[in-house]
């Protein structure tokens, strides 16, 4: 039996695609395996702390968002990349990938600063991207289809030292042209897809779980299946909504 | 083409669609009377000698809408309204047709109007009194977000007509807003009973920052939601005095509640049929726009009395010999009053929950993940969950922590709604949670088998 300790950012600017949703099956799928999850919720002012092994970063409004980017360079920005350099895991979701990411631009031409974990740069654009957005995805060497909903007005483009979660099968992703949606430097992991993103998707939930008690520990982790039928159904569900099959 | 071919032909466009069974043709010929002329709205309203009150809010139109409607009957007014659903502008276009050929002519107009559709209507209509509920997070992939509704409902109120009164929610800090620095007539409304408080902001609060500065808010007292004793840790801004203030509101299980209510022009008491607490906000809204219109508090209490449920809104039909209570949940908010209200049952409670993602749902589920569904479980003695995303919401129930083996999923709504009246107790009540669309369907299911109206009659 493990403890997974996950620093969750924000919980109260940076949650308005359901974010705790994510939480929630990160808590339990280690909970049926015998596990324990340990939540530290960092919010405006408080400072990171550094012996994490996953960092949450969800998606807010327009206001919070800014009030959150004001607020990462002065309290956190330093340790979470050091983090990072440590082997941390950071799951970044719609807002939160574009502030791991160096920044964004909104339509003003006012500037945005990110922590820059991941090589990707993000532009507002003159409309929102809003669906179904369905990938096929890659980590480890292993390609699998994550599911979910986009809707943001951010354009992301990815630098060499980044490479996207995946390719679009179906919707926008990062900016609508080039066909990469997300971002993944090392263990961290910047996405648009949100739904919540670890329900309907148990192979990238148990990847981040797993990479986070590998973190942990120290050691390779295998970790036991579980009974995924609803998650799978669900996922189905969502791929059909998207006009995607099988 | 002149007035009265257009008229005739939007009227005939309606007749075909009611003939077609395309749910009453509530909208298109609205829709179809709007490309023909375009300021058909501003013409017909013209024609309502005491003007109209339109109602607009994320939750609560169609419930408040029906208990304004029974204080203007009290009144004997002559009420010209838009049926629940139909709340665009071409579905108050559509009324205003239909209205054109009453006779007697109606003499008001009483007006539920989506809030994303509500600057354009308000332009157009040029309302006597608009009443302004509460603004939650509701459908982000259709509205964008909720300050850029909020934006655009300020920039309505500047350009409205200086005799329209406003009637504002004291207690939603973003409404109260709206009446900051303004010269025209705002009633406020809020409840006031210090027994109706929250321990804490719900996971789910919207609208934690001030308007005005950005700053966060504090509360003294949270009552549902966002919504409560507010005021701002920086500026000056706070929540404003309620002129119409609900000074104690009794909950009366999951059958309705008692309210009494202070006004200006004198006390209103009076039992409501709607159960919860955003229902004692509906109807303190509904009594504040009341005394906007001059109506006398000794007429508002017996009118708000008299009221039954809208459809769907904490419906109770017998279907099957067995009891059944459809209380709509299409967005956290709405969600989370929905099971306090059925947490008032002492007893194991059957639910059955029900999921759509179509364009009235709104296509993004994830709200259901802000939803508090969690103090149901230890009170569930059965769940069954059904509709285009039924998965979801089994997902949603099993992450909270219920066994799986615990959740029943049918995903066709008539199945589920036997399968899960079939398990009911005898004595017993099933609650079902339904979004709009998967409402609408189940509905079509309770009017086939008698146990409801068509929400067509419903007005």
């Amino acid at each position: 039996m493990a403890v997974l300790r996950v620093c969750h950012l924000y919980p109260g600017e940076l949650n308005i695609y359901a974010d705790r949703g994510n939480i929630a099956v990160l808590r339990r799928r280690l909970e049926w395996r015998g596990h324990t999850l340990a939540v530290t919720e960092a919010g405006i002012g408080d400072p990171i702390p550094a012996d994490h092994d996953l960092y949450y970063l969800g998606g807010g409004q327009d206001r919070d968002q800014l009030v959150v980017a004001r607020d990462l360079p002065a309290t956190k920005a330093d340790a979470l990349r050091s983090a990072m350099a440590d082997g941390a895991v950071l799951l970044a979701v719609c807002g939160g990938f574009q502030l791991a990411g160096h920044g964004y631009t909104a339509v003003d031409g006012s500037r945005m600063p990110g922590i820059g974990v991941l090589d990707a740069d993000t532009v507002a654009g003159p409309t929102r991207l809003i669906g179904d957005l369905v990938i096929e995805a890659e980590l480890e060497g292993e390609r699998r289809r994550v599911v979910g909903f986009e809707n943001h007005a951010g354009r992301t483009t990815l630098g060499p030292g980044s490479v996207p979660l995946g390719r679009v099968v179906s919707g926008h992703g990062n900016n609508g042209t080039d066909g990469g949606e997300g971002a993944v430097t090392g263990r961290a992991i910047g996405t648009y897809l949100h739904g919540p993103l670890l329900p309907k998707n148990p192979w990238l939930a148990d990847t981040v779980i797993r990479w986070g008690l590998e973190h942990a520990g120290g050691a390779a982790v295998t970790l036991d299946p579980l009974p995924d039928d609803l998650e799978e159904s669900a996922h189905a569900a969502a791929a059909a909504r998207a006009g995607v099959r099988r | 083409m002149t007035r009265t071919a257009s008229l005739a032909i939007a009227r005939t466009v309606g007749r075909l669609s009611r003939r077609l069974g395309r749910g009453g043709g509530t909208s298109a010929p609205g829709k179809v009377l709007l490309r023909m002329r375009p300021g058909a709205i501003e013409e017909l309203a013209a024609g309502l000698p005491m003007g109209s009150l339109v109602i607009s809010a994320t939750n609560g139109k169609t419930t408040t809408a029906r208990l304004v409607a029974a204080c203007m009957g009290a009144e004997g007014w002559r009420v010209l309204g838009n049926p629940a659903g139909a709340n665009l502008l071409s579905g108050v276009a559509t009324a205003l047709l239909d209205g054109s050929a009453r006779r007697p002519r109606p003499q008001v107009g009483l007006f539920e109007v989506d809030e994303f559709a509500l600057p354009e209507v308000a332009r157009r209509l040029r309302p006597r009194v608009l009443v302004l509920m509460n603004l939650f997070r509701d459908q982000l992939d259709r509205y964008g977000e909720l300050e850029a509704i909020a934006d655009a409902w300020a920039a309505m109120v500047r350009d409205l007509p200086g005799d329209t009164v406003l009637v504002l929610n004291a207690d939603d800090p973003a409404v109260a807003e709206l009446g900051h620095g303004t010269t025209r007539r705002v009633v406020y409304f809020g409840i006031d009973d210090p027994s109706a408080a929250l321990p804490e902001l719900p996971h789910a609060a919207d609208s934690t920052r001030c308007r005005h500065c950005a700053a966060p808010l504090a509360y003294d007292r949270v009552v549902l939601g966002h919504m409560g004793d507010w005021h701002c840790t920086a500026c000056d801004r706070r929540r404003p005095a309620p002129d119409v203030r609900a000074t104690r509101v009794t909950l009366d299980g999951t059958t309705g509640l008692d309210l009494e209510i202070a006004t200006p022009d004198g006390p209103v008491s009076a039992p409501v049929a709607v159960p919860g607490m955003h229902n004692a906000y509906n109807a303190t809204a509904a009594a504040a726009a009341a005394i906007a219109l001059g109506i006398a508090p000794s007429r508002i209490g017996p009118a708000l009395a008299s009221a039954d449920a809208a459809f769907g809104r904490a419906e109770r039909v017998r279907v099957d010999g067995r009891e059944a209570v459809l209380l709509l949940a299409k967005n956290p908010a709405g969600a989370n009053v929905t099971v306090q209200t059925v947490l008032l049952d002492p007893d194991p409670l059957h639910l059955l929950v029900a999921l759509n993602d179509r364009t009235a749902d709104g296509h993004d589920v994830s709200w259901i993940w802000d939803v508090d569904y969690e103090p149901l479980l230890p009170r569930l003695e059965r769940l069954t969950v059904t509709g285009d995303r039924a998965y979801d919401m089994a997902l949603r129930f099993v992450y909270a922590g219920l066994d799986r083996e615990r959740v029943t999923v049918l995903e066709r709504p008539e199945a589920a709604l036997d399968a899960a009246l079939a398990a009911l107790p005898d004595g017993r009540t099933l609650y079902v949670l339904p979004t709009y669309t998967a409402m609408l369907g189940l509905r079509e299911v309770l009017v086939r088998r008698g146990a409801a109206e068509a929400f067509w009659h419903d007005s």
